[in-house]
């Protein structure tokens, strides 16, 4: 890691968040993910998980502090704008029902685009190239051929929603995919097998990939490991769930 | 990002409920019809009445209302209260100021359609809409005695011809039991669709009403009444000793106000003189009511079929906060989400108006005779218009309006949940 001294792609500094006028939840010194990388956080659930990922993806605005992602100073934009920096540059997968019931399968991963010119534009402006490339996404994560012909997506299994949603996150090459506990509703055999395609996505497309999980033995399929309980100075037990 | 997207993501999830939202349009959308509905039924009623008489100046009758008298001489609608005496009718037929006048007898019916006995004056001077006169389809006017001109709905819905012979009723009832079969009319001629009362009437000379009430002047048949045969009456002198009522055309329209005046005052017998348009005027102003507290009612049914929009898309915020929560993980900003939740209501309002009006004219085409049929009232020319398009675009509105209440709660709530998905 030391010659490969790359620039940091989030990097917080001195961070306080505290919904309304309460106790802190978080208090983070420093936390820095560098580009490339592929980090897991790990936290109990209660720990700040969420509020922490709340404040990189911009939903949340922290007291105090700087929070910097892809070197750009969230506390500087305007809610506007770090929702359309989210948008241009994060992709986040959840625990479960990633999916838009009423969206096709397909519709479902090019989303994104819809939202984001930006990531819309690295895959060509016609609609046939984002209908190939989210194909292509889907046929990369292993969902099955028969998955790919449901119509309807709450007809897939959970760990082939996750897959598709996987595919969302990564359609239009984000620096940033951020997933928060992913694996939690898979079975041990699929969490691995996500876990490692997912990885091999992030590294294709050159994705940071922040990942989430209270699960400490998926800890050993990734390049870093960090404990929020033990960056976060706020004590467990002073915290609202 | 533009409205684009939301728009269709409001479609696509409008659908993905379909059920519910099938309701609601249709709850919207009966609504709508009633609203829209009541104001074409008023407005088909008035057209259809302005455009039933037109070049008459003045209408004259026994003295009672004077709505009454309209209703009964032009709309056969109502029967007359007392005759006019055929000396009376003269004398004011005779007056210098009277260009024309038409008069009219009315009291029996064939199979439910009032016969009428006029002279030839009423297809000369009769005329309706935009002042245009009677014309015959078929044959020819009335000449004998037991000649007889249909309207053209009676010909069409009985499957008259010319020469068939029709029995006449005594009174207006569709079933009789005192007839006029023994000396039965012939078929003559049919007139030309009207749009009016007059394709509903089936028109004889005043001689042959004369000629079917020899022996029934004190209302019921006496036994002199069938000993004198149908060529025997023509022998007679058929002169009538009064009539329901009488229509006037003036020389100059100048002077209606002043004929109208003298024919009330006139001393020899209680007459009424009314202009059509001013009885009309006053028709409408009593109706005028009822229209209002029936647009009113209409009103508040619009607003309950909104109330029951706002209610399903309030009741389907919880269940959709993950969906929320997707959307803002994905960039989408708080206001998408409150356009995304006020462009579901104002879809589910453009659709359920507009089947509205849909269903409006589609009922109408379909009511409109029936109801001409049913109780005279002709409605006139329905063209949807823009009165049909401003309802709609009032009822959107409206949704928007009210559907800012769920749109700022979903708005608060993705806020508040930002990328929490909440089950």
């Amino acid at each position: 890691m030391a010659e490969d001294q790359t620039h940091p792609v989030i990097e917080i500094t001195d961070l306080s968040f505290a919904w309304r006028s309460q106790q802190p939840v978080l208090d983070i010194e420093r936390f820095a993910v560098q580009a490339g990388e592929r980090l897991f956080l790990h936290g109990p659930s209660g720990s700040g998980k969420s509020t922490l990922l709340g404040v990189l993806a911009g939903v949340l605005m922290a007291n105090r502090g700087t929070i910097t992602v892809l070197g750009q100073d969230l506390r500087r934009l305007s809610a506007a704008r770090r929702d359309q920096f989210r948008s241009e540059h994060i992709g986040i997968i959840f625990q479960m029902f990633n999916l838009l019931p009423y969206l096709s399968l397909v519709d479902n991963v090019t989303l994104p685009c819809r939202f984001s010119k930006h990531r819309r534009a690295r895959l060509g402006t016609d609609s046939a190239a984002l209908d190939q490339e989210a194909k292509r996404l889907l046929e990369r994560l292993r969902l099955p051929e028969e998955a790919l012909s449901r119509r309807d997506v709450t007809e897939l299994s959970v760990g082939q929603q996750q897959r598709v949603a996987a595919a969302r996150a990564l359609i239009g090459s984000p620096e940033l995919v951020i997933a928060d506990e992913p694996t939690s509703s898979l079975d041990a055999d699929a969490r691995g097998s996500f876990i490692d395609l997912l990885s091999e996505e992030c590294a294709k497309a050159k994705t940071t990939l922040l990942f989430v999980s209270h699960d400490l033995s998926l800890a050993e399929r990734f390049g870093r490991t960090v404990d929020l309980m033990e960056i976060n100075r706020v004590p467990l037990d002073r915290k609202v769930a | 990002m533009s409205l684009g997207p939301i728009l269709t993501l409001a479609r696509k999830s409008l659908f993905n409920r379909r059920f519910t939202a099938l309701l609601t349009v249709l709850a919207i959308a009966l609504s709508v019809t009633l609203f829209i509905g009541v104001d074409k039924i008023r407005n088909g009623a008035r057209e259809g009445f302005d455009r039933t008489i037109s070049g008459t100046d003045l209408i004259v009758g026994a003295r009672s209302g004077s709505i009454n008298l309209l209703l009964y001489s032009v709309f056969r609608i109502g029967n007359a209260t007392n005759n006019v005496s055929w000396e009376s009718y003269e004398r004011w037929a005779a007056h210098e100021n009277v260009a024309w006048t038409i008069p009219i007898s009315l009291g029996d019916s064939h199979r439910g359609y009032r016969v009428m006995g006029t002279t030839q004056a009423y297809f000369d001077h009769y005329l309706y809409g935009d002042k245009k006169p009677l014309e015959l389809s078929q044959g020819k006017r009335f000449e004998d005695v037991f000649d007889a001109v249909l309207g053209a709905d009676v010909a069409r819905e009985l499957g008259y011809e010319l020469e068939r012979e029709i029995s006449v009723a005594h009174g207006i009832g569709a079933t009789s039991f005192a007839n006029h079969d023994d000396k039965p009319f012939t078929v003559v001629g049919i007139l030309k669709k009207t749009g009016t009362p007059v394709d509903r009437t089936i028109h004889v000379s005043l001689k042959g009403i004369e000629a079917i009430h020899i022996g029934w002047e004190s209302g019921t048949a006496s036994p002199l009444a069938r000993m004198v045969t149908a060529d025997q009456v023509r022998d007679m002198p058929l002169k009538p000793k009064a009539i329901t009522a009488f229509l006037v055309g003036l020389e100059s329209r100048i002077a209606v106000l002043r004929l109208q005046r003298d024919i009330n005052e006139y001393r020899e017998e209680p007459l009424l003189a009314i202009i059509p348009g001013v009885a009309l005027s006053q028709l409408w102003s009593v109706v005028g009511i009822a229209e209002t507290a029936l647009t009113a009612i209409a009103g508040f049914v619009v607003f309950t079929g909104l109330l029951g929009m706002l209610t399903t898309i309030m009741t389907s915020l919880n269940e959709r906060r993950r969906e929320m929560a997707i959307l803002r993980s994905l960039g989408a900003r708080p206001w998408h989400i409150f356009a995304l939740l006020l462009s579901e209501g104002a879809l589910l309002a453009l659709i359920g108006s507009m089947v509205g009006v849909v269903l409006v004219y589609g009922g109408l085409a379909v009511a409109g005779p029936i109801i001409g049929a049913q109780s005279g009232i002709f409605l006139g020319a329905l063209a949807p218009g823009f009165y049909d398009v401003a309802v709609i675009g009032v009822i959107v509105v409206a949704s928007v309006v009210l559907g800012c209440i769920p749109a700022f709660r979903a708005y608060r709530n993705s806020l508040a949940d930002g990328l929490t998905i909440r089950v």
